[in-house]
């Protein structure tokens, strides 16, 4: 299939889905029970007359189709309505929060790419003593829960020894502030997944090296550390890049336990705080943009297989 | 000097009774080629892999293996190295595991002599190019992944990989068993082909006595870690000196030969896990007698002809006593 029409198939196919997950977003919070009107008048009893009021400049009274396509329809030209907890609009809170989950998730996932390949290759290169200190390290990593990881890095590097502030996102303070901020949450983030890609480096590797090819290698004189990296790291890669869809994900989802235990500004916060007060159009909004990124990583993660293994042709899964 | 000299090979591995390889001597001397034929299991990989050091794991061997005047037990992991990379080269059974399917053609080509520096990034692409002409590619098949082409043409650049160096020696074993049966003849020729124009040596690993008969100017064959028998081609092939050998010759199927005449030798090799005395064929051997149990035979040259040699106590009987049978058949 060549790469042209492979994309535009793909990219229908993740409009298709983002449609169907709009509804069942939308749908979903339609259903939840709470009802945004008694939210929005804060608790405050109020006349008939009020409440109804309000139900109008938010539609909420209309029938569930006609209020999920004209969502939609503001969805698709960029407006995804007014937050009913900020009063403002949901793409200006967007606006201002999403750099800084992005930075988080960004230095999450550094930390996972750089220690998980290292970590992984360092216990299966390595063997004996060493491997089975990163399969136990790797162990207590994959068992321990985010927020979990997060007080104890917030009680010992923030509140102890004093050297991470232990809340706030530092935005607004320029990018070094941002980054000194936002360490410790993305270490508690990455912890599991450090854990998870260690794993799956390791025994991918393990495999790789019993292939014939690398005795091969080796039987022509190739220097070692040599057959680890072309034969051994290099064929591991594979399994790795399927992960990817999976890291990204767990990021997304964790960010928003992690940025609420640092009190971190982000959307993830956001969409904590907006699940609670029932402020649906944030809700929704936030949740669609997981999603789309989560299709999008996955999309990009299909055009890189091929690269990695010439044997995958654009399109179908690995026979390998 | 001879170009591989193996002598008193011993190999034991671990949970095995006896050893695998027991006192095997081969010598392939320059621009030769011997066949080491046998029956499955009877070591003839872990000869010729014994040879580039690649032992299985746990492995211990004795004896001496030298390629070139050097001994390869011996030698340090540089030493080692360099041997790997231009003294000797093993062509593998099925290139599509022995080739990394990720890289190109080109890299397999030319990364031992790049990586351990004979020759620069630009010479050994010039010499793969050389190469792959002489086994009959072209340049293009640098670009390409394994999985862009034939069984066939891989096992051609499988070869062409070999002599990147420029070794002295080439062991192959079984280098057709992976390939359809059209294309081993193709590759079996090639391989002669290229061993006569680079002059290098050759071990040809294969348990089709008829094509060791077609490529080998001397044959030695194996059984249960020993070598039996070992000669000039024509003259072991018509004058069989081990029961072994003649077992092996009736089971083979002739072309030329009336249906009926072949024979599956009766019985099964002995396990790793059994220890032996006497002479390892003799639960087998129609000849057998009470010296054989009781007696390891020595390898011993033929009556005129001391480069003929084999290990059974009742030679001498088999020229005329099983030929004979064979003409009454
Ligand atoms: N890595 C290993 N570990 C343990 N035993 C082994 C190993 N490799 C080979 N053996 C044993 O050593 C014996 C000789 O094996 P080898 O592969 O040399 O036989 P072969 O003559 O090449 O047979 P084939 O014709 O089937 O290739 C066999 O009994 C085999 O089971
Ligand atoms: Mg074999």
């Amino acid at each position: 299939m060549n790469f042209l029409r492979f994309a535009v198939r793909r990219l229908l196919e993740m409009a298709v889905t983002l449609l169907g997950a709009s509804f069942v977003v939308f749908g979903a919070m339609y259903l939840a029970p709470g009802n945004p009107a008694s939210f929005l008048l804060g608790g405050r009893s109020a006349s008939p007359a009020a409440l109804e009021a309000i139900e109008k400049q938010y539609h909420l009274d209309d029938p569930f189709f006609a209020q999920y396509f004209r969502w939609l329809g503001n969805v698709l030209q960029g407006d995804f309505g007014r937050s009913l907890q900020y009063r403002t609009d949901v793409s200006e809170l967007l606006a201002s929060r999403l750099p800084t989950t992005m930075l988080l998730v960004g230095m999450a996932l550094l930390i996972v790419v750089v220690l998980g390949l290292a970590l992984g290759r360092f216990g299966a290169v390595r063997g004996g003593a060493a491997d089975t200190t990163v399969l136990v390290g790797t162990t207590f990593a994959i068992g321990t829960p985010s927020f979990v990881a997060a007080i104890l890095l917030q009680g010992l590097f923030a509140v102890q020894l004093g050297w991470f502030p232990s809340s706030g996102s530092g935005s607004g303070e320029g990018f070094g502030s941002m980054v000194w901020h936002l360490t410790l949450p993305a270490v508690a983030l990455a912890l599991y997944l450090v854990g998870l890609l260690a794993r799956v480096t390791r025994s991918a590797m393990l495999e790789a090296m019993e292939g014939e090819h690398v005795a091969v290698a080796r039987s022509r004189g190739v220097p070692e550390r040599h057959i680890i990296r072309r034969h051994v790291f290099r064929n591991a890669l594979g399994p790795v890049l399927t992960t990817a869809g999976l890291i990204v994900s767990t990021l997304l989802v964790c960010t928003v336990l992690v940025e609420s235990a640092f009190s971190v500004g982000g959307i993830g916060q956001l969409l904590e705080r907006a699940a609670t007060t029932k402020d649906f159009p944030t809700v929704q909004a936030i949740s669609l943009i997981i999603i789309g990124i989560f299709m999008t990583v996955n999309f990009v993660v299909d055009l890189l297989l091929p690269l990695v293994d010439p044997r995958i042709t654009l399109g179908a899964r690995s026979k390998a | 000097m001879t170009t591989l000299d193996i002598r008193g090979l011993r190999l034991r591995l671990p949970h095995t009774a006896r050893p695998v390889l027991d006192g095997v001597d081969l010598a392939v001397g320059p621009r030769e080629t011997v066949a080491l034929v046998g029956e499955s299991g009877s070591g003839k990989t872990l000869t010729s892999r014994t040879v580039l050091r690649l032992l299985p794991e746990g492995a211990v061997a004795e004896g001496t293996v030298e390629v070139a005047g050097q001994d390869v037990l011996t030698m340090t992991a540089k030493e080692l190295r360099d041997l790997r990379t231009r003294t000797a080269a093993m062509v593998f059974q099925d290139p599509r595991a022995a080739i990394n399917p990720l890289r190109r053609i080109g890299d397999f080509l030319t990364e031992s002599v790049v990586l351990n520096k004979v020759l620069t990034s630009a010479a050994a692409e010039a010499r793969a190019v050389e190469l792959l002409e002489a086994v009959g590619l072209t340049s293009a098949a640098l670009r390409r992944y394994p999985s862009q082409v034939s069984g066939g043409m891989l096992q051609r650049v499988m070869i062409a990989g070999s002599l990147m160096g420029d070794p002295k020696l080439l062991l192959a074993d079984e280098p057709t068993t992976a390939l359809d049966v059209t294309t081993q003849a193709e590759v079996v020729s090639l391989l002669g082909d290229m061993r006569e124009r680079f002059g290098t040596a050759l071990l040809f690993v294969t348990h089709d006595l008829g094509l060791a008969a077609a490529i080998s100017d001397r044959v030695s064959v194996m059984y249960a870690g020993r070598i039996v028998e070992s000669g000039p081609a024509a003259e072991l092939f018509a004058h069989p000196r081990h029961p072994y050998t003649k077992a092996l010759l009736d089971s083979t199927p002739d072309p030329d030969a009336p249906p009926g005449r072949l024979t599956a030798i009766e019985g099964q090799p002995p396990d790793l896990r059994e220890e032996l005395s006497g002479c390892p064929f003799a639960p087998r051997c129609v000849l057998a007698t009470a010296v054989c149990t009781e007696q390891a035979p020595q390898a011993a040259p033929a009556p005129g002809n001391p480069a003929h040699t084999a290990a059974c106590h009742h030679s001498d009987r088999l020229g005329t006593r099983l030929e004979g049978e064979t003409v009454d058949a």
